[in-house]
């Protein structure tokens, strides 16, 4: 399990879940290295702004991360963490390695903005 | 709304936690604003191994041991803080934030140290994450018996070239110079190690791939030979670029961009020191950097003692 503060996606069935019984879901896929860590501080640090996207991590190296690994639009990614923004169970965008925090609100603002 | 303080630590890595330390055991009211996660560069280390005292350990553990500390001694550290405007030269130094918060102090320790240098090509940035690598304990393992590249010549090069070795077929050293600028001890490893070839004196042209990497273009810098490297992996470490450019209207700065200080921390300006990497020093590390906190933080102490007396 990854030590971060944020709720984790550590099977199948939580994966399965939380994808088809949520709007807008954003998860990290990484481990607790220097590329991934910034990542879940943001997105932890944006949960109280965002309070209709679910913010998940997972770990790269857990039973769960086929789910991730198997993506498509994650094909050519070498650089980690693999972060995914699902919308209604499908992927609209995929990043890798690190990312700022313009890059995440970026993201978030243009899949995730709740209607006015 | 404005909000007074004592002290202000622009920077919350182990320059400006440890200044937090000593201002807050000092009772000095502190505030310590980073624009991103607390911890630095430190955060960047997956183990460290020579900080004094401590066998080995993350740079993360290190770095929250550091921010638990300065909160215990009543330092306010808040992270992500988008700052818009600083002003340093009057008696009272003012930092506004983004969202409209302003806070006031005498004094203030500029600690922002700095980011990863890059090479600034467009292939560089459209190809990160798909070969292009800062972090060699990060995503070493997905080149597992692929040729890699690593650029830079100092000892963080060329400890992660020979980290990377674990997992790479092939490690290919391109260095702009003709000569290392790495510890000796390091050289002659490097050296020995039979799957590492070294490209001296090289210019990089471009990054080659279109969904991933798979050449590195490098020229000679006096014959202008080119050569194109098969590489799946590149990482490049060439030092960093000091975090001075909000400062450099108002604190002397070398022709580096670090900022000048005197041995006690002291800028140009009365009441601003600087710790840290962000400033001209030789060598940076965590402990040089705690070194310079130490005594940016005494050096504000003391500057604020002598106003109340006067």
């Amino acid at each position: 399990m990854l030590q971060t503060n944020l709720k984790h996606v550590e099977s199948d069935e939580e994966f399965e879940k939380l994808i088809a019984e949520n709007e807008n879901v954003m998860i990290c896929c990484g481990r607790m290295g220097p590329m991934c860590l910034p990542v879940y501080d943001i997105m932890e640090s944006l949960q109280a702004k965002f309070p209709h996207v679910q913010f998940r991590d997972m770990d790269f190296d857990g039973p769960a991360s086929h789910n991730i690994k198997r993506l498509p639009e994650v094909r050519g990614f070498m650089g980690l963490p693999f972060t995914i923004y699902y919308k209604n169970g499908q992927v609209v965008q995929a990043t890798t390695s690190i990312q700022t925090e313009e890059q995440v609100l970026g993201i978030l603002n243009r899949y995730f903005a709740r209607a006015a | 709304m404005e909000e007074q303080f004592d002290v202000i630590v622009l920077g919350g890595g182990p320059a400006g936690l440890t200044a937090a330390i000593y201002l807050g055991r000092a009772r000095v009211k502190t505030l310590v604003l980073d624009t991103g996660t607390v911890g630095g560069q430190t955060v960047l280390s997956f183990s460290v191994a020579n900080y004094p005292g401590v066998e080995e350990t993350s740079g993360r553990d290190i770095s929250q041991t550091m921010l638990r500390q300065a909160r215990q001694f009543g330092a306010e550290v808040k992270a992500y803080a988008k700052i818009k405007a600083v002003e340093l030269a009057g008696e009272n130094k003012v930092v506004e934030l983004q969202d409209g918060s302003r806070f006031v102090a005498r004094a203030v320790i500029v600690a922002t140290g700095g980011v990863p240098r890059k090479l600034g090509l467009e292939s560089e940035a459209r190809l990160a994450g798909r070969g292009i690598s800062y972090c060699a304990t990060c995503d070493g393992d997905f080149f597992t018996g692929k040729p890699i590249v690593v650029i830079g010549g100092g000892n963080s090069a060329l400890e992660e070239a020979l980290a990377l070795t674990k997992y790479a077929s092939r490690v290919t050293i391109v260095h702009e110079f003709d000569h290392f600028q790495a510890q000796p001890w390091i050289v002659e490893e490097v050296r020995a190690h039979p799957r590492i070839e070294l490209v001296m004196e090289q210019d990089i042209l471009d990054f080659v791939g279109e969904e991933n990497l798979q050449e590195v273009v490098v020229a000679h810098k006096q014959t202008k030979e080119i050569t194109r490297i098969e590489a799946d992996g590149c990482f490049i470490f060439i030092g960093y670029v000091p975090n001075s450019a909000a400062f450099s209207a108002e604190l002397q700065l070398n022709e580096r961009g670090e900022i000048i200080t005197d041995d006690n921390m002291a800028t140009s300006l009365p009441g601003v020191f600087a710790a840290g990497d962000v400033r001209q020093k030789r060598y940076r590390q965590i402990t040089t950097a705690v070194a310079d906190g130490t005594v940016a933080a005494l050096g504000a102490t003391a500057y604020l003692e002598e106003r109340k007396a006067a």
